[in-house]
Order: C-alpha cells, then sequence, then structure tokens
C-alpha cells in the first residue's frame, strides 16, 4: 500500500472514532436518565402534586410550570425577535453602527445565562414589580432566547433568493408588501426551526428561572401570570441540592430529568419535521 | 414614419460606487417597437434597463446623473413614485424567478398588491394573461400547481404572464432566454413579436441572432458607452462604426 493510502485510512479512522466518541456520550446521557427515571415514571408521577417535602408524589406543577414558562418565553421572543431581524436583513442601512448591533447581539448568546438571571431578578422582578413570577421568568428566558431567535430568522431571510424580492418590486410591490407576501412565507419555516430550537433551549434552563420565577416547592398550580412556579430544571436542581432525605428525593430528580429531556428532545423533534417539510416543498 | 419616442435617455452616467458603468448615454425607446441592447459582458445593457424601472435603486452606493423621462416625466424626479413606476414598467429576469406558489397565484400576486380583491375579476385576468403569454394551454390543468415544478421554459413564460397581468406600458427582457433551451427560447421569441403590438419592449441580449430576429430597433453598447444605435436591419447589414461590425462578425466579445 502506498503512503497515501495509509493516510487516507489513519486519517478515515480518526475521524470515525472522534465522530463515535461524541455518540457514545450522547448515548450514555440517554441512557442513564432513562434507567434512573424511568423506575418512578407513571400517571401519578406525571399528574399529581408532590407530597411529604418532596420525597413522595408527583412533579404535576413543575411540569405545568416549565410549559408557562415556555409559552410566555415564545409569546415575548417571538414576535420581538422577528421583528428586529426584519429590521436588520431588509431596512437597516448597511453601515458600522449596524455591524455593531449584530455583533452585540452575537455577543448577547455568549451571555452566561445567570447574568440573565440576575438581569431578570433587577429589571422584572424588583424594578418593574413584578415579583418572582411566570411573567419576571418569562420575560428573562425570552431575552435569552432572543439572539438565538434574531440570528436563525436573519439566516432564514437572507436565504431567501434576491430574485423574489426583485419580481416582487418589479410587479410594483411596496418594500413592505414584499416582506410580508414574499420573504416572510419563504423564510418563515427556517424562521420556526429557529424559534423552537432556541426556546427549547431556554425551556431547560435553570439559572435565568432561579431568582425570576420559580419556587422550591409548591402545592398549587399557577392561577395567573404573577404566581410563582415549581419548573423542572430548578426542582431537579432543588431535590439534589436541598430537603432531608436524598435517597428518596434523588430517584424523582431523575424522573424529572427523563421528562425534561423528553421535553426538550420533543420540540427539537417538531423544530426538525418543520425543516424536512420546507426541504420537501421548496425542494426544486 | 418615425415612431413616437416612449422613453428618452439623455446623458445617462451610472456609478456603481466608483466604477463608472454608463457613460453618457443618449438613447430613445420607441413606443411598440421592440429595442434589443447588445454588448459584451459587462458593457452595461443590463445596468441601464434596470434604469428604466429603477431597480438599481436597490443597490447600496450606486449613483445616477442624466435624466430619463417615459411620455414626458421624469422617471427620477423626487416626485415620481416608484411603486406606480414599476407598474408601468414591468420586467422580467434572466433567470425565471415565480414564486413557490401555485400559478394562479403567482399571476394574481400582483393584483393583490394593487388592492384587487373581486375574485372572478382575478380569476378572468389570470387567464387572461396566461393565453397572452402564450402558455395557457399547456398549463391550463396546473392551475393549482407549484409553479416551481413546470419547466424553465414554462417558468419564464409564466413570469411573462405575471407581468402582463398588472397591465404594464412597457416590459423589459434582461436575457430572458439565458437560461433556456432552443425550443423554449423560440417560443419566448414569438411572443416578444407577438407583445409588441400592445407594449414597448426593451430586450438586453447576450445573443446577436436573438437581437436580428426579434428587435425593430438595437443599440450596442461597448465598455458603458452607446456605439451606435439604429434600426435593426442598418446595423446588422451596414454598421455605421467599425467597432459594431467587428463585434458583429465575432472578432471580439
Amino acid at each position: 500500500m502506498n503512503r497515501a493510502r495509509i493516510h487516507e485510512i489513519l486519517g478515515f479512522t480518526l475521524l470515525w472514532l472522534c465522530m463515535a466518541f461524541c455518540l457514545f456520550f450522547l448515548g450514555t446521557i440517554i441512557y442513564f436518565i432513562i434507567v434512573r427515571g424511568a423506575p418512578v415514571i407513571s400517571w401519578e408521577f406525571l399528574t399529581e402534586v408532590p407530597r411529604r417535602s418532596m420525597t413522595q408524589g408527583g412533579v404535576a406543577p413543575a411540569i405545568v410550570g416549565t410549559f408557562y414558562l415556555t409559552l410566555g418565553a415564545i409569546f415575548f421572543a417571538f414576535p420581538l425577535g422577528l421583528a428586529s431581524a426584519i429590521y436588520l436583513c431588509e431596512y437597516s442601512p448597511k453601515n458600522a453602527s449596524v455591524n455593531i448591533i449584530r455583533l452585540s447581539i452575537n455577543n448577547l448568546a455568549g451571555v452566561p445565562s445567570v447574568v440573565f438571571g440576575l438581569f431578570g431578578l433587577a429589571l422584572f422582578v424588583k424594578a418593574f414589580g413584578f415579583g418572582v413570577s411566570i411573567l419576571s421568568g418569562s420575560l428573562t428566558l425570552g431575552i435569552m432566547a432572543l439572539p438565538g431567535i434574531i440570528s436563525a430568522s436573519q439566516e432564514a431571510l437572507t436565504a431567501v433568493p434576491q430574485s423574489y424580492r426583485e419580481a416582487s418590486l418589479a410587479l410594483g410591490a411596496s418594500h413592505w408588501q414584499t416582506i410580508r407576501k414574499v420573504v416572510l412565507p419563504s423564510a418563515l419555516p427556517g424562521i420556526m426551526t429557529g424559534v423552537i430550537l432556541s426556546v427549547g433551549r431556554a425551556a431547560g434552563e435553570t439559572a435565568p428561572i432561579l431568582f425570576t420565577a420559580a419556587t422550591f416547592y409548591t402545592r398549587d398550580y399557577p392561577t395567573s401570570p404573577l404566581s410563582e412556579v415549581m419548573a423542572l430544571p430548578y426542582h431537579i436542581y432543588a431535590l439534589m441540592t436541598e430537603g432531608t432525605r436524598p435517597e428518596q428525593q434523588t430517584p424523582i430528580a431523575y424522573g424529572c430529568a427523563l421528562i425534561l429531556l423528553a421535553l426538550v428532545l420533543a420540540i427539537s423533534a417538531v423544530a426538525i419535521i418543520v425543516r424536512q417539510r420546507q426541504r420537501s416543498s421548496y425542494g426544486t | 414614419m418615425e415612431p413616437e419616442v416612449k422613453i428618452k435617455a439623455e446623458k445617462v452616467d451610472f456609478y456603481y460606487g466608483k466604477a463608472h458603468a454608463l457613460k453618457g448615454i443618449d438613447l430613445d425607446i420607441y413606443a411598440n417597437q421592440v429595442t434589443a441592447l447588445i454588448g459584451p459582458s459587462g458593457c452595461g445593457k443590463s445596468t441601464f434597463i434596470r434604469l428604466l424601472n429603477r431597480m438599481n435603486d436597490l443597490i447600496p452606493g450606486a449613483r445616477m446623473e442624466g435624466r430619463i423621462t417615459m411620455d414626458g416625466q421624469d422617471i427620477f424626479a423626487p416626485r415620481m413614485d416608484v411603486v406606480s413606476l414599476r407598474r408601468s414598467v414591468g420586467m422580467v429576469f434572466q433567470k425565471p424567478n415565480p414564486f413557490p406558489k401555485s400559478v394562479f397565484e403567482n399571476i394574481a400576486y400582483g393584483l393583490k398588491i394593487n388592492g384587487v380583491s373581486d375574485r372572478s375579476f382575478i380569476e378572468q385576468r389570470v387567464i387572461e394573461s396566461l393565453k397572452k403569454a402564450a402558455i395557457y394551454d399547456e398549463i391550463k390543468d396546473r392551475l393549482h400547481d407549484n409553479a416551481l415544478m413546470l419547466s424553465g421554459g414554462q417558468q419564464q413564460r409564466l413570469c411573462i404572464a405575471r407581468c402582463i397581468a398588472v397591465d404594464p406600458k412597457v416590459i423589459l427582457f434582461d436575457e430572458p432566454c439565458a437560461s433556456l433551451d432552443p425550443i423554449s427560447t423560440r417560443k419566448i421569441e414569438e411572443l416578444i413579436l407577438e407583445l409588441k403590438q400592445d407594449y414597448t419592449i426593451a430586450i438586453v441580449t447576450h445573443n446577436m441572432q436573438q437581437a436580428a430576429r426579434v428587435s425593430d430597433y438595437t443599440a450596442f453598447l461597448y465598455l458603458g458607452s452607446l456605439i451606435e444605435f439604429g434600426p435593426t436591419q442598418k446595423l446588422f447589414t451596414v454598421p455605421r462604426e467599425k467597432m459594431t461590425e467587428d463585434y458583429l462578425s465575432g472578432r471580439f466579445g
């Protein structure tokens, strides 16, 4: 065998090993969570409130809480992020200050989530007086999801062929009509994918809701946007760090982890399906 | 008899940033005639026709000097409404660019954005436009299929129909056959000859034979300057300029 061929095989094997290594960790995490979490999953676990200082009963309030927080985050972040992306892509002049704005948005994505949590505490909980509530938590999670939504939307908008815009403008459509009727419908699947992925990531975050929304333990379901809630990620954290019966709390924490994992994977699956449908309908 | 002038360009200069793309162009486009713009790549022919419906407005850093009038009205005047200008000056692009919508919706789009909501009027206009673009018989059973499923040549005729539907006075063709096969090209050329009864037409083409086949007037541009302009027959048989003759005989370009 010549040298080039040997190098080829070595390189290929190395790449394959790296890939297998990553896959191994992913597989182990999922396997571990399922093995530890599955035994506690039951209908009761999913639908009942916690009892006896969280050592028995279910985690339904945490599931409901995470659901509301996620929904709230979408509600705030989607319109805001999409509008910003449209402005940046379609309207903003191409100059230095806009480049700085873009750079800042990208940097926002790198801010640690606990910093978002502190920011939410200072602004929404204290300054705006929303208290520790779904509202404060949703706003904080929404802001955390914003950079992802904006950059995914920008990407989707930029991917719309310039020829569609030209065709529309040449027919006497205004800039706004062109965006609304031609650009947005074409970009929407891409935008939706970005929104779903960003919000899916936010749904699993603990730090941003730590000071803004989550409560350690409540037997009540939230009644208004200003209620405190339990949330899955925080519940896991609480079970593992507080309380007096770790041997009973730990399995429940794994149960919560499994639910959270399933939730986030389900959200990602929706994003993948949306993307596939986009490919098949605009594929030609 | 000299036909009526529809569009008049006077001393038009155009710059992309520092690049001087058009140099003092004086050119008349006559009503209900086909005017072809020919010349080698980068000669400014596309740049020129994209001024006529102000598509170049979209290019950052571009600058235009001189005057272009349509029916005596300065189309670059501050009071000119660019949206209504583009309604009366339609454009067909180099690559067929139907929207990823149904055939029907593609044609109806121009009407809908102009506020037409009468369903039966829209339907009638869609069919009328498709017939005028000589594509109705081929695709009348596929009006609700995605336009991207059509062949390239059909897509281009669909784009012509879409353009006709908003009832323009002028249609600009920017190398409409560049991405089409010879049979589709022939159909488009026949269509152009048909359309000149109702519309004023300007066509940019790479293909000299095409210019000879479809146009009444031809303008030869080279490096941003208008070298020669005249009746097609004359320009192709007895060109005034040595450069035109060299280009037509394939000595460069």
